[in-house]
């Protein structure tokens, strides 16, 4: 690429900290000094590529820092990050499938996740999308997602419940 | 006079004597051309001849005799065309008004328009390319030399489709590749019949050797019984798992060949040009890849495995009949040859029904194709109940087309059955004649009923067959439709491989014709390296054509194409497509991640390129803003974006590819101004450093373009920078003025 914005030409990214406000704020000390209440940590890649890309940006959605990589940060900074994404996404991972209500949709879907076990229900069978050949999202009907991580890990039942959908 | 000279050579052959004596020694011939009409619109045949001095014409009279015309070429002459009527006109005239016209149809559009393109050229003084001196150039994509003003090479044209002489049979191409498993499910086919034919031949034995001899003497055959009942037995196990085999191979060939045809056909037809797309059907052209190769593969996995098991099954049931008992075999297949006169009849009705069908199922699937991505223009327009209806239409005539089928369909069945009872009751009656006549034996008349009942049976299998093969042979005929197109785009026979071009581009006389209307008549123009051209005109003008024939979606119809040097039409298609990006009017995205979406036109691209493309198409921060960040899913079926988001991404897309050749159809129309101002800013980046041909009605996007042409009516107006325009005072200068009137009011105007 030959025009590429400015924040790209970081190789490594400018000092900055990261602090919690008395309201449970988020708040970035840039390197300037300036500080920005409010900011949040997204993903660029949530599901393709969860480890990298990783930007920070103010409550109107502009990019203050842009993280290729953490591995180049102190470990506790990246603890922070990490602290600040678990509380941000929410995006349960399915162990198992324990019943679908019918064969037809909108269908109930009663599953087991690692946050616990739940029900959701499912508009369309367009919603269940295949994302390579081991994992599959699955979107509900108010757009809560739900990660399968390993198709092959799940049990028969489970199997068979999601092959009509794949 | 002068009768042999070789200037008339680029005369059609047929005037050359006649032309000949019309002319003067030193006159030179510039252009013809063969009005096809006369003035009250008849078919006729003229001639009218442009030479450096006269334009002549030769009329043909009613009495059958031609009377010949002339006028002496002045200053203040002028020689138009007028092809607005479905006749065309060319008329000539001169300060003092009309002096003569003549009509030709759109046939002759060409001829006519190059006789006038000649005719203001040597006016201009150029003599470019005098009928004489007639340029010879090189084929851009096989090397033969072509007539430069024809522009397509003959050598390369495609010829007229060669028609399928039987559908099915070209199937046999598809399956060459699996040959050996068609022989293999063959061969077990045989397997299968000569095991299945063991059972009623061993009727007569165990009837004549076993039964009889104990009924009529009491003489105990049993060890006989045994082995027979085994042979039986046996029989009967061999026949189970020959068929399982056989199944399952045939199956498995079939599967095969119609999925390969699926992929080739679908492969076939991503590689036609877009004008094959304009003329053609959406619904119908998924129809026929999704239901005609669907019911080919029924057909090849079914019915033709039952058709060759019943094939095989006949003929050697018919030998066996023939030789346990001549006599009694002749009488038995006696209404065979009636069955056969019958099916031969009722074929083609079939065929023809059964293609109607095919296109009623296709012309249905069409409606709903159009009917739902048109989804808020029906609901605007409250007319669900018309689309409702006009479905419904379509429904019907696929009913209608299908019922006509049934008709023939449901009486040809069951006459086929009387026909083959009555076969059997012929066997009987002879057989039961025979026995009298002590000529045969209870057991041979008992082999015999088995098979021919065997033999009947299989044959009305077989009939019934007869309408899955004239289905199948329809749905074949429309597949190979699409597979014997071939592309108005041609891969060249000697490609230039383009690698990464420099950028320039070349438009040399370059015309373009939709079916016969002319859009662009001859256009000319450099665009250098790196530069920016602003293509500026009214709607209809030919901007989006031209834009066209340089992305290679059509080629042109005479003149030529040139980047850096070469006829793009040297070019291997995909190659030189690859040194162009394109933002159109309408972005699409497929369905699929926004990362997949902009790594479109380059799969292979790195996540950290994406965002490096998507941070300079001004897309990276809204695309953070998704829920699932590049990872979201947009398209149909996915995530709504706004108009300007879904440019952007496209835009994103188009600097992945890193062009040498950017084309801009249009990509800010579609927004509000605080959007195109987000889009111009993206574009910025995209456009430095490239050859970019852009197009814009708001004259203001086009504010950093190096050079602005204007087209207009298929041909270039006027070429320069904005202020030159402006103070030309032209086609520009008024453009301008009537967008300054819509933006501040017609007092302000002219600022």
């Amino acid at each position: 690429m030959e025009n590429n914005g400015a924040a790209n030409g970081q190789a490594r990214p400018r000092p900055f900290g990261l602090r919690h406000d008395a309201w449970g704020r988020l708040v970035l000390i840039d390197a300037e000094g300036r500080q920005h209440t409010g900011v949040e940590v997204v993903r660029a890649f949530p599901i393709s590529d969860p480890r990298h890309g990783i930007a920070i940006c103010d409550a109107k959605g502009r990019e203050l820092v842009w993280l290729a990589d953490l591995d180049a940060l102190p470990a506790s900074l990246v603890q922070q990050i990490k602290d600040e994404l678990t509380q941000r996404e929410f995006m349960p991972i399915i162990h198992r499938i324990v019943k679908v209500s019918a064969p037809i949709e909108p269908s109930e879907w009663e599953v087991e996740t690692d946050r616990g076990r739940t029900s959701f229900v499912l508009n369309s069978e367009d919603d269940v999308h295949k994302l390579d050949e081991q994992r599959a999202l699955i979107t509900d009907a108010h757009g809560i997602r739900y990660l399968i991580s390993d198709i092959e890990q799940l049990d028969a039942n489970s199997r068979r419940l999601l092959e009509r959908y794949l | 006079m002068n009768g042999t000279n070789e200037k008339w050579d680029a005369l059609p052959i047929s005037w050359h004597e006649e032309a000949a004596g019309q002319l003067e020694a030193s006159e030179t011939l510039l252009a013809w051309f063969e009005p096809d009409l006369d003035n009250r619109l008849s078919y006729a045949r003229g001639l009218v001849v442009l030479t450096d001095r006269r334009l002549l014409s030769r009329r043909a009279q009613e009495n059958g005799r031609a009377s010949w015309e002339s006028w002496p070429l002045t200053e203040s002459m002028s020689l138009r065309t007028d092809e607005h009527g479905s006749a065309a006109l060319l008329e000539l005239a001169d300060a003092s008004g009309r002096l003569a016209c003549w009509r030709y149809t759109a046939a002759q559009a060409t001829a006519a328009q190059r006789l006038v393109q000649k005719w203001a050229s040597w006016r201009r003084g150029q003599r470019a390319g005098s009928a004489s001196e007639r340029a010879l150039a090189v084929c851009p994509s096989c090397g033969a030399a072509i007539n430069a003003d024809e522009g397509r090479c003959e050598a390369c044209a495609a010829g007229p489709v060669k028609p399928s002489l039987s559908a099915l049979f070209r199937l046999a191409s598809f399956s060459r590749s699996r040959a050996g498993l068609i022989v293999l499910g063959f061969l077990l086919t045989l397997a299968a019949t000569t095991a299945s034919l063991v059972p009623p031949y061993l009727t007569r034995p165990i009837i004549d050797e076993v039964i009889r001899p104990w009924e009529t003497t009491k003489t105990d055959n049993s060890s006989l019984a045994i082995w027979y009942l085994g042979g039986l037995a046996g029989a009967a196990l061999l026949a189970w798992a020959l068929d399982w085999a056989k199944l399952y191979v045939l199956a498995w060939v079939s599967e095969r060949i119609s999925a390969d045809l699926r992929a080739k056909t679908y492969a076939h037809l991503q590689q036609l040009s877009l004008e094959f797309f304009g003329g053609k059907r959406t619904g119908d052209l998924i129809s026929r890849i999704s239901n005609d190769t669907e019911r080919l593969c029924n057909f090849l996995s079914i019915n033709l495995i039952d058709f060759a098991s019943d094939v095989l099954m006949i003929v050697m049931t018919a030998a066996a009949l023939l030789w346990m008992n001549p006599l009694l075999a002749l009488a038995a297949l006696c209404p065979f040859p009636l069955i056969v006169w019958m099916v031969a009849r009722v074929r083609g009705r079939l065929l023809r029904g059964y293609r109607q069908a095919g296109a009623a199922w296709g012309a249905m699937t069409s409606v709903v194709a159009d009917a739902i991505p048109g989804i808020r223009v029906v609901k605007a327009f409250a007319q669900e109940n018309r689309e409702i209806e006009r479905f419904n239409a379509s429904n019907e005539r696929v009913f209608y087309s299908a019922n006509r089928l049934n008709k023939v369909w449901s009486l040809f069945g069951p006459t086929v059955t009387l026909l083959t009872t009555c076969g059997l009751l012929i066997v009987w009656a002879s057989g039961i004649w025979q026995i009298y006549l002590g000529r045969i034996t209870l057991g041979v008349l008992t082999a015999f009923l088995a098979l021919i009942s065997r033999f009947y049976t299989r044959m009305e299998s077989m009939i019934r067959m007869g309408s899955a093969v004239q289905r199948a042979s329809a749905s074949a005929q429309r597949i190979f439709e699409i597979l014997d197109k071939k592309s108005n785009v041609p891969e060249p026979v000697r490609p230039i491989h383009p690698g990464r071009l420099r950028g320039k581009i070349e438009l040399r006389g370059v015309r373009f014709k939709y079916g016969t209307r002319e859009v662009l008549h001859g256009l000319d123009l450099i665009v250098e390296p790196g530069e920016m051209i602003g293509l500026v005109g009214p709607t209809g003008a030919g901007k989006t054509t031209l834009i066209n024939l340089i992305c290679r979606f059509y080629d042109v119809s005479a003149g030529a194409i040139l980047v850096d040097g070469v006829d793009v039409r040297s070019f291997p298609v995909e190659e030189y497509r690859r040194n162009i990006g394109i933002v159109l009017q309408e972005p699409f995205l497929f369905y699929g991640t926004i990362a997949e979406n902009i790594a479109y036109g380059r799969p292979g691209a790195s996540r950290d390129e994406i965002v490096a493309a998507a941070r300079a198409a001004r897309a990276h921060e809204f695309i953070l803003r998704l829920p699932c960040g590049y990872d979201s899913l947009v398209g149909e079926r996915g995530q709504n974006l706004s108009g300007g988001e879904r440019q952007r991404i496209s835009i994103a897309r188009a600097l992945l590819i890193d062009p040498r050749i950017l084309i801009l159809d249009e990509a800010t129309s579609s927004v509000d101004t605080e959007t195109e101002r987000e889009i111009q800013a993206a574009l910025e980046n995209l456009v430095h450093g490239r050859t970019t041909i852009a197009i814009a009605h708001r004259l203001s996007t086009l504010r950093r373009a190096d050079r602005l042409v204007v087209v207009e009516n298929g041909q270039i107006a006027e070429t320069g920078r904005h202020d030159e325009l402006l103070d030309a005072r032209g086609s520009y200068a008024r453009l301008h003025q009537a967008q300054m009137e819509l933006v501040y009011g017609r007092d302000s105007s002219g600022k």
